[in-house]
């Protein structure tokens, strides 16, 4: 039976050039166009409106049950489609039908507040998410249990660990119970154990029969979970099927390679009003990297940031992936305190460490070592090929890393 | 597994159960009241106190500078003092509540962008940290008005009354407030400012009695178009009795002007609120 039918859904934002450096809109400049306009003046500045199409003509249906993973770039429209989804905003023109109770977690934690108890908040984030009161009450002890909070359930939660924060608003919406879960991203927080922990309770969900939409980056996650998938590019659905087909898809259309990253002002460059990205930049030692980069030349990842608050302890937390999803490492900065004004760091990736493969990049900025205060994720991308010489063997090296340990090897004993 | 309900998304569909969902919600409603409510005064030392500390030491210095400096004079047999918390009373309810609407979408705007509600919620929850700020500060007027031993006669039964044109008030101006504020920060800095005019603007420290001498003036009229002057006077004359100055005949513009922008701000608000999540 079909639970989501999509038909011809589009959603268009206007983006406008001028005004983009400026983020909220003032009355003086809706008066001072106005003026413009009244006197026939300010042609030449016209700002100039671009139609952005962040869906365009998308048609899908989904039947209940299925587990449907939605990949694609960043920007290629996998959120605006479960904001429309979810209601949280409207498609420009056609229509969706869904039938049953829909629950979305675009986020851990929905509306919790600082100045709260844990238990006030499970209320709280519960009612959001659109529980009733008894249906919360039934779940309460449960959700208590599996964050693994029920000392802390009368101290605020600005007094949590962030893990505790994170596990507590898992716990709450692994306790809906849904006909429809739309999730996006979710597994992008948290460590490991977590990531399992919530791979597990999805699959469960699963199991009973529930649909799930599940938008992520981690391709291995949604060839294990999900049934269907859906491949979006530049707003449309351009694939749509069986998972392994459709994720063997996408690796093979994927542009691979982006080493630079430059916005000009700290209004372009994407963050939050503490701090904006300027530049990320993979640069190889030898050649220029576009096509590949050998696996004996060491890279360095140049990251530039703009620090907007007055003073802050920031450190940088770089993590790099392999084209399927997994982690292939995390390095860290030192945290230290930074006044106001440009922030730059250097990775050195020394040569003869990745192994032949496609790496994504993905940074951010943490405050006080403990707030993520912004992930730019899969900012830059590049490519390492194999490099042999006095070798007869071209298969693929296996692993995720190549690295050149000490390994001796001599001749010990001659026997005659 | 039973579907429960059908849902059509669509451009512009939203109207179509609006009502019904924003009646769903209900408890949400009472969670958000009350998630503010208990944040409103924590880590503060003297609490809910606040509601009654800031009317109270605003009566002191309005009977300071216009009673014993100015030389006002309030109506006929009622203590000055008294109509000075009537009206500080009132005005405070209007203003907290005006303020908190206003504001309402802007300071939940995490939940605007990751969840789906009817937005009206959001105002509607606003209303009641004013509310129960009035409540505690009528505690504080009745206090008073024993010490001056002045009870209120038989037009308190429209209390009720007024109380509800003042919420409409806030809510007919504060939902318009809500959605500008959305898209032009402007707002934000304009609220106060009207705040702060309004108390001046509206008779707390004075009474309407000394405006109706002027009736020739050209500012009359306009004195009476501001809806809060003839609720503040009626309040103040349902609290002081049949002495306080309320022309009531004042009160059926202000009626009018209430139905006329509360009309235009929820269909402005309900027009909005889709996009409000392109624009935060």
């Amino acid at each position: 039976m079909e639970v989501i039918v999509a038909e011809d859904i589009s959603k268009k934002y206007i983006i406008d050039h001028q005004k983009a450096a400026r983020k909220n809109f003032t009355l003086r400049d809706t008066f001072s166009d106005k003026f413009k306009h009244f006197f026939g003046k300010g042609e030449e500045d016209e700002v100039e409106q671009e139609e952005f199409w962040a869906l365009r003509d998308v048609n899908f249906s989904v039947n209940q049950g299925d587990r449907v993973g939605i990949i694609g770039h960043n920007g290629a429209g996998k959120s605006t489609l479960l904001k429309i989804l979810s209601k949280i905003t409207e498609p420009t023109s056609g229509r969706v039908t869904i039938k049953g109770r829909v629950a979305s977690l675009l986020e851990v934690g929905t509306g919790f507040h600082p100045e709260l108890t844990g238990r006030e908040n499970i209320f709280l984030n519960g009612a959001i998410l659109g529980m009733k009161r008894h249906e919360i009450k039934a779940a309460f002890d449960s959700i208590v249990d599996f964050a693994g909070v029920d000392k802390f359930l009368d101290t605020p939660v600005k007094r949590y660990s962030s893990g505790m924060y994170v596990r507590l608003g898992f716990a709450i919406s692994a306790h809906l119970s849904p006909e429809i879960l739309i999730i996006d991203e979710v597994l992008a927080v948290g460590d490991a154990d977590f990531q399992k922990k919530c791979l597990g309770k999805m699959r469960d969900v699963s199991e009973s029969g529930r649909t799930i939409l599940f938008v992520s980056h981690n391709l291995a996650a949604v060839q294990s979970l999900c049934n269907r998938a859906f491949y979006f590019e530049h707003g449309r659905l351009k694939l749509q099927g069986d998972t392994t087909h459709v994720v063997n898809n996408y690796l093979s259309h994927v542009a691979k390679t982006t080493l630079e990253h430059t916005w000009k002002t700290p209004e372009e460059g994407p963050g939050t009003d503490e701090v904006r990205f300027r530049s990320i930049q993979v640069e190889p030692a030898y050649g220029d990297g576009k096509l590949y980069i050998d696996v004996t030349t060491p890279v360095k990842v140049h990251i530039e940031f703009w620090n907007m608050a007055e003073r802050a302890d920031l450190n940088l937390s770089l993590h790099l992936y392999a084209f399927t999803g997994e982690c292939i490492f995390n390095v860290g900065t030192t945290s230290q305190p930074f006044d106001k004004g440009l922030v730059s760091a250097t990775l050195d990736i020394p040569g003869n460490f990745l192994n032949d493969g496609s790496y994504v990049v993905s940074v951010m900025v943490v405050k006080d070592t403990s707030t993520v205060l912004y992930q730019l994720a899969e900012a830059v991308s590049f490519e390492v090929e194999d490099h042999r010489e006095g070798v007869t063997w071209y298969g693929k090296w296996p692993g995720y890393v190549r690295p050149q340990f000490n390994f001796q090897i001599s001749q010990s004993e001659v026997l005659v | 597994m039973a579907h429960s309900e059908e849902v059509i998304i669509e451009a512009g569909h939203g109207a179509k159960n609006y009502w019904r969902d924003l009646w769903k919600n209900r408890e949400l409603l009472l969670i958000l009241s009350r998630r503010d409510l208990s944040v409103r005064y924590k880590q503060t030392i003297v609490g809910a106190g606040w509601a009654i500390v800031r009317p109270f030491a605003t009566m002191l210095v309005m009977v300071f500078v216009f009673d014993k400096v100015a030389k006002f004079k309030g109506d006929e047999g009622i203590p000055y003092p008294l109509m000075v918390l009537a009206g500080i009373t009132i005005w405070t309810f209007f203003s907290t509540t005006f303020t908190q609407i206003s504001h309402s979408i802007l300071l939940n705007s995490n939940l605007v962008t990751k969840t789906y509600f009817p937005r009206l919620i959001m105002p509607l929850s606003a209303v009641v940290v004013g509310f129960v700020d009035f409540i505690i500060s009528i505690i504080l007027y009745i206090l008073i008005a024993v010490w001056y031993q002045h009870f209120p006669s038989w037009q308190i039964i429209f209390f009720p009354a007024f109380v509800s044109l003042t919420l409409a008030v806030s809510l007919a101006f504060g939902l318009f407030f809500a959605v500008m504020n959305v898209r032009f920060r402007d707002i934000a800095q304009l609220i106060p400012f009207i705040v702060q005019i309004g108390f001046y603007a509206c008779p707390i420290a004075y009474s309407s009695s000394l405006v109706e001498a002027n009736q020739g003036a050209w500012w009359y009229n306009l004195y009476y178009f501001n809806p809060m002057v003839s609720i503040i006077d009626g309040f103040k004359w349902c609290l002081l009795g049949n002495g306080a100055f309320f022309k009531v005949s004042s009160l059926y513009s202000t009626i009018g002007l209430i139905v006329i922008v509360l009309g235009i701000s929820i269909y402005y608000f309900r027009k909005e609120e889709n996009s409000f999540v392109d624009y935060i």
